[in-house]
């Protein structure tokens, strides 16, 4: 008896009894569900990690191509076959980069970090020089990854891949936070040429798909320019991406904006404060942080279109997954790669989210 | 497609900025010889036709039109940039003077050709719709279809010719429509249709990737035409016979058996054909070569047979029978073989 009295006290077993089996209904459905989430993870693990192939085949050959694969051999075998994602990891990760100069974009990729830390924490430790690195990377990245002054130049059109996915999206993110920020004051000042501006710029950008801006950016924009002079096509693509970003954001900041009392403004004014002092102070800390989902909802939403640039022939890492699918050397393997193309999205996107988390907690006052 | 440039040139014009392009129409060999390479249009990947290898090689019989212009103006055929196009902006991006030529399974017709002013300066692959049965079916015609199930995609040009060719035919049919090419494998092996009609190409290169593809068999009946060739702008003539003729290079090549390989010793031939293609023979007595006429040099075709092959070599090597695509050469074949593939006199 006493060992039962002991055994029902024990916290994991009266948390299952309260929350998992409290009536037979309950304990039912408890039942069904872990069966099914057994055996939906039982395969996709089996197929993922357990039966899938990597480099080399269950007969410890070295996959080259499909008929490799363990699954294009043997009936039994269903594992997935990672060598497509292996063999074409360069392009997936750099696109067209000439091999021997991949150690630049290692380069940026690995800088990339100490560029954003100093604008992501604050408490940092020398946080001064980082920001000013932040100023300088879009520069040294820049010339890292085109080159010239004795690197070799690798045009844009070579990128690709991850590379490419990055680029518009880091670039285009941080590029459109000023630019918003100055949208969404515009459309709340009082003067009105500034504001009609700013209202028409809004308006019309988010009036029109992502892929309408990019394809005038992509095919229009060169009927305008006289022969000869070709903006860089990945430039357009990522002033296409900025602009749909920095409107998309303005609206968010606004609503930051408005949710602001009054009383704050009149505050700042009878201190004697200046719009631009009382705005960058009082104003724009308050609204910044209430705008902090919105503004990561949109960043996640960009980062996910940077996959439509493959229709108007830039080769992202959806791209590169679409090339790699095409050839007849990987035919047929469409779940590995989009698979693969999925984590790398959910790990960025996931990245993302979970930082704005981070700085919502970081940020909360017991005033709001 | 007109209507919208000429409201553009019109929006122009008010602008004030038509100087610039008035005054900037130079030659097209001289911008791509400015340039250094060629920018020539792909397909963002097709098997066999367009597509990166694994170390990023551009592979196809496509894109080896566009290595055999850049080796018959720069005498490197690796003087090629490739440009992705999707079948949307492959137009406007040639129109735009991204590209300077189109080479991306194209297909010849009178809009393309005149209204959207393109030129297309040949045919590179003969292609038409076709059937692909399993082979337990028992089916060795199209004619032995009736009451069949048809996995289609819709809105596609093959759907009207599908709908077509069985009345033409007095053969009833089931649609099952499908949206995209991979949608339609799977509906078909699943076996929710026995038949699946596309582009004979793309037929072949879906078997290419199915489980076994032994199982399945393209009928023979091929009910539409549909060439595919390389294109230029309209306006620049000089530039769309350089294209022109370098496709052609690599057809007379096979007809006179030049190849990678021999290449060098034909030069000593006897034929007097070959030796006017590779530039050993002068014109007349004036000294020059046949390139000149071109404004190439005089061994552009012996570049391009030298590094790219001949006809023969590039769809043996990339959609042949010895590859995973298995096409047959059939109306791909030289007129001499039985096929309609004809390339004009060089002289």
């Amino acid at each position: 008896m006493s060992s039962s009295i002991s055994f029902t006290h024990n916290k994991y077993y009266s948390w299952c009894r309260n929350n998992l089996f409290s009536s037979w209904i309950n304990g039912i459905i408890t039942i069904l569900s872990i069966y099914f989430i057994y055996e939906v993870s039982s395969f996709f693990l089996n197929w993922t990690i357990f039966e899938a192939d990597f480099v080399n085949n269950f007969r410890g050959e070295k996959i080259t191509d499909r008929t490799f694969c363990s699954k294009n051999i043997e009936p039994g075998q269903h594992g997935a076959c990672w060598a497509i994602i292996i063999v074409r990891f360069h392009q997936f990760i750099y696109g067209f980069y000439p091999v021997e100069e991949a150690w630049r974009v290692n380069l940026v990729y690995g800088l990339l970090p100490f560029a954003l830390v100093g604008i992501f924490f604050d408490n940092l430790p020398f946080r001064k020089y980082f920001i000013y690195f932040t100023f300088l990377f879009p520069f040294i990245g820049y010339f890292l990854l085109y080159g010239g002054a004795g690197l070799d130049v690798v045009g844009t059109s070579k990128w690709g891949g991850l590379l490419v996915t990055l680029f518009l999206g880091v670039t285009g993110i941080l590029l459109a936070f000023p630019l918003s920020i100055i949208l969404a004051l515009g459309r709340r000042s009082k003067m009105p040429v500034i504001k009609t501006i700013c209202i028409i710029f809004i308006e019309f950008i988010r009036g029109v798909p992502l892929i309408t801006l990019l394809f005038t950016a992509n095919v229009m924009l060169p009927l305008f320019l006289p022969e000869g002079v070709r903006p860089d096509n990945l430039l357009r693509a990522l002033v296409a991406v900025t602009l749909f970003q920095s409107a998309y954001m303005a609206e968010a900041i606004r609503g930051g904006l408005q949710a602001i009392p009054k009383g704050q403004l009149e505050a700042a004014q009878s201190l004697g404060l200046t719009y631009w002092q009382s705005t960058r102070k009082i104003i724009l800390p308050q609204a910044l942080k209430i705008s902090i989902p919105p503004i990561v909802n949109t960043c996640i939403g960009l980062f996910k279109d940077t996959s439509l640039v493959l229709i108007i022939g830039l080769f992202d890492l959806l791209g590169v997954g679409r090339a790699a699918v095409a050839d007849i050397d990987w035919a047929k393997l469409h779940y590995e790669v989009y698979v693969f193309i999925s984590l790398v999205f959910f790990i960025f996107c996931f990245g993302m989210s979970r930082y704005s988390l981070y700085l919502e907690k970081k940020l909360k006052t017991d005033n709001s | 497609m007109t209507k919208i440039k000429s409201l553009f040139i019109s929006l122009l014009l008010t602008l004030g900025v038509s100087t610039a392009i008035a005054g900037s129409h130079g030659s097209t060999l001289d911008l791509v010889k400015e340039r250094g390479k060629l920018m020539c249009g792909s397909n963002t990947g097709l098997a066999g036709f367009g597509a990166p290898n694994d170390a990023g090689v551009w592979e196809g019989i496509d894109v080896d039109v566009c290595r055999a212009v850049a080796a018959a103006v720069f005498g490197d055929a690796n003087a090629v940039e490739f440009v992705p196009t999707t079948s949307k902006v492959r137009f406007t991006v040639l129109q735009s003077g991204e590209i300077d030529m189109l080479s991306r399974n194209t297909t010849w017709t009178l809009q393309r050709d005149v209204e959207l002013g393109l030129e297309f300066v040949g045919v590179n692959y003969y292609d038409g719709q076709g059937f692909m049965v399993r082979k337990d079916l028992g089916v060795s015609s199209a004619s032995e279809l009736d009451g069949a199930s048809v996995c289609i995609q819709v809105g596609t040009t093959t759907e009207m010719n599908l709908a077509d060719y069985f009345k033409a035919n007095g053969m009833s049919y089931e649609p099952i429509p499908v949206e995209t090419n991979s949608e339609a494998d799977a509906a078909y092996l699943a076996g929710r249709c026995d038949i699946y009609t596309t582009d004979a190409s793309g037929l072949y290169a879906s078997r290419a990737g199915y489980p076994d593809p032994s199982a399945h068999m393209v009928l023979p009946e091929i009910i539409s035409k549909e060439p595919l060739g390389p294109s230029v702008r309209h306006g620049d003539s000089e530039w769309a016979d350089i294209v022109r003729w370098s496709l052609n290079a690599m057809i007379i090549a096979e007809e006179k058996g030049i190849t990678s390989d021999n290449v060098d010793e034909m030069k000593n031939s006897k034929d007097p054909e070959t030796l006017r293609l590779l530039g050993v023979s002068k014109v007349g007595d004036t000294g020059a070569g046949y390139g000149a006429w071109l404004g190439l040099d005089d061994d552009w075709a012996y570049n391009i047979i030298k590094q790219v092959g001949n006809y023969s070599e590039s769809f043996e090597k990339h959609i042949g029978v010895n590859t995973p695509i298995n096409i047959a050469r059939g109306l791909n074949a030289l007129y001499k073989d039985g096929g309609i593939l004809y390339a004009p006199p060089f002289r």
